[in-house]
């Protein structure tokens, strides 16, 4: 078991500065996106990450732009952290003609060929099955490419999940199955959607590797990323991380949140990924407040571009919405 | 041509397909070491390895998307789903999944995979083994979705479909499996989207596929005094409006032949385009024949009753003829 100061300890400055800058992108993308959203800007439906991203940002700081992933309906700080571009993501959430997918699929379906985002889903669990087929072709290619699927504790419920825990180990694929236990199946608590809500238990039932983390301490799931990433590689087959991190937003935003107290809430700040991970910045790697806060703003001022480009892109034109249904090649 | 059985051209197809190109797989309940449940992918193991030619669990969901991941990653695979009926288990991943890639991704991903089904309607398989359930998968935009009604067309469409950049949902006739028939050795491909006129006709336009076609062609050669264009759509979807329309422009009737439950089918959507568009050249009302709305029953004499049999095709052919424009 690795403990997470020896986690720490085998990260160097650069590697760690990423880590928080990689983090705190994200929380300050789904804040501005909250943002817009309650203003009325973004059409739809957002659902936000924020007080997850050390899972995000642990398990990508492990992966090749070649390695592939799958995410969930929850997914922007995965594309972050995978490589996916701001100001394109921020244009899908508009709507817009410069978007990823040129509006036609919104803040639940970001996907990035060039950096292995084999996409976001709005089907929970839906993308568990994609990320092994991408596991399959890099053993059949035999490139040693990785691929890794996040969910979160409600998509364990799904029978799918069960299915490919089940293919990969029999197939040994390269796989890293990333369970971000929130503790809650949209505004259900584990306590009622899971018999046993210790997920590695029912992943390490399939034979393969399952580990708990912390999924608030970046340093340790990086650590525990970076061993199953290896086993992968080189042909050791599946693995399971189970991360447990806390959902301070609701299911989607607008969401009352009535199934849950206010402190809860509270109590989830009080455990900060990013907070937490300044502290060893300056603790352990000499960072200042003054170059972290200057860091903060040039990643507000990034952000604030990328919205400012979304909104000068063109609305996303009806005249070809039937473009793409089907591949144009083969048209 | 050398006389082959339907499910030898199938098999021919995908040996060809997987000689022809090392990115297609073959993966699926039962289709490497037994072969197939029923033969079609028989020395494909043998041929081609365990790499490419895998057995799975039963896990139509899991396999599906498993495809449609290793799609995305530059593979060619062909899954199959044993039975049409158990696709209603892997749903998600082909309506929500693979069929929406290309428009999800806005061309960044493509998802060049095979789904092959059989259909064992008329083989008193019963209600989960039996459905004709091609509407539900030409309903969804994104997906193409074939059925070679005879050996050349099974296996030049399994061809075509494995070349095409998109997901294409193969159908495959059980009550045609021993069928023999000429079959070209090597190329040739059917286009998809292209139906082909089986018998050429002045008074009336047939339009069937799958498993109702053969019976369609009996139910032609009962008829004397009528002359019958017979069109085998092939495609489902993308459907050949072209030259279902230009025959029915020269006939001014219609009737749509299949299996599947007359209720919300793919009938009504041929039914609707001629109307809207043969308006002017419509003799006779456009009339469907199909399976009665009821599940797919097992017993022999009522699955006789169930699908439209050929004295049933031929009845229909003469009503339709028959009906006289009242002057207005």
């Amino acid at each position: 078991m690795t403990t997470t100061r020896d986690a720490r300890t085998s990260i160097g400055r650069d590697l760690a500065l990423d880590l928080y800058q990689t983090m705190m992108t994200i929380r300050r993308f789904e804040t501005i996106a909250g943002e817009l959203f309650a203003a009325g800007r973004l059409p739809g439906f957002i659902h936000l990450s924020i007080g997850q991203e050390a899972v995000a940002a642990g398990v990508c700081a492990a992966l090749e732009d070649t390695d592939y992933i799958t995410t969930t309906h929850r997914g922007h700080g995965h594309c972050i952290a995978k490589g996916g571009r701001v100001t394109e993501m921020m244009g899908e959430l508009y709507g817009r003609e410069g978007g990823y997918a040129l509006g036609r699929s919104g803040s639940m379906h970001i996907a990035d060929n060039a950096v292995g985002i084999l996409g976001a889903n709005a089907i929970v669990g839906g993308g568990i099955p994609m990320a092994v087929g991408g596991a399959l072709a890099a053993q059949l290619a035999g490139h040693r490419q990785v691929s890794v699927s996040f969910f979160g504790d409600g998509a364990v419920a799904e029978g799918v999940a069960h299915e490919c825990l089940n293919l990969a180990t029999l197939w040994k694929l390269p796989i890293v199955f990333v369970c971000e236990h929130n503790g809650y199946a949209e505004m259900t608590p584990v306590s009622t959607h899971l018999a046993n809500p210790d997920v590695t238990q029912l992943a390490a039932a399939y034979g393969m590797n399952a580990t708990a983390v912390d999924g608030n301490d970046v340093a340790a799931v990086l650590a525990v990323s970076r061993e199953a990433v290896a086993r992968a590689r080189n042909g050791g087959g599946p693995s399971f991380v189970q991360a447990r991190t806390d959902r301070w937003r609701g299911h989607f935003e607008g969401d009352p949140q009535r199934y849950r107290p206010r402190e809860e809430v509270q109590a989830m700040t009080d455990r900060d990924p990013i907070a937490a991970w300044r502290s060893v910045l300056g603790a352990e790697h000499g960072v200042s407040d003054d170059e972290l806060d200057s860091m903060d703003d040039r990643i507000t001022a990034e952000l604030t571009s990328a919205v400012e480009k979304a909104e000068a892109m063109p609305l996303s034109d009806p005249a070809g919405l039937t473009r793409f249904v089907y591949p144009e090649a083969s048209r | 041509m050398t006389v082959t059985k339907y499910w030898q051209a199938i098999n021919q197809a995908l040996h060809e397909e997987m000689a022809r190109d090392d990115s297609v797989i073959v993966i699926g309940e039962d289709v490497a070491a037994p072969g197939g449940p029923f033969a079609a992918t028989k020395g494909l193991l043998e041929s081609f390895g365990p790499d490419r030619v895998r057995d799975t669990p039963i896990s139509e969901a899991a396999i599906v998307g498993a495809a449609l991941g290793a799609a995305m990653a530059g593979y060619r695979p062909v899954v199959e789903v044993m039975f049409l009926d158990f696709v209603t288990v892997a749903m998600d991943q082909v309506v929500n999944q693979a069929a929406k890639v290309s428009y999800m991704s806005a061309g960044n991903f493509s998802a060049p995979m095979v789904i092959r089904s059989i259909c064992a309607s008329g083989r008193r398989t019963g209600p989960q083994h039996a459905q004709n359930l091609e509407a539900w998968l030409a309903h969804v935009p994104g997906l193409k979705v074939v059925w070679g009604s005879t050996p050349a067309d099974a296996k030049a469409l399994l061809k075509a479909a494995i070349r095409d950049d998109g997901p294409v949902y193969v159908i495959e006739s059980l009550a045609e499996w021993s069928t023999r028939a000429e079959v070209a050795e090597g190329e040739e491909i059917v286009p998809i989207g292209s139906a082909a006129v089986r018998h050429e006709g002045e008074d009336l336009t047939v339009v069937t596929w799958g498993g109702a076609a053969p019976r369609v062609a009996t139910a032609v050669d009962l008829v004397h005094d009528v002359s019958v264009e017979v069109i085998d759509l092939r495609t489902i979807s993308p459907w050949d409006r072209e030259t279902v329309l230009g025959s029915v422009r020269k006939t001014g009737r219609l009737l749509v032949v299949h299996d599947a439950v007359v209720e919300f089918g793919v009938g009504a959507e041929i039914a609707a385009t001629v109307a809207t568009e043969c308006f002017d050249q419509l003799r006779a009302p456009v009339r469907r024949l199909g399976a009665p709305y009821a599940p797919a029953p097992f017993a022999p004499q009522l699955e006789e009753a169930y699908l439209p049999h050929p004295e049933a095709i031929t009845r229909e052919i003469t009503r339709t003829v028959q009906t006289v424009r009242n002057a207005s």
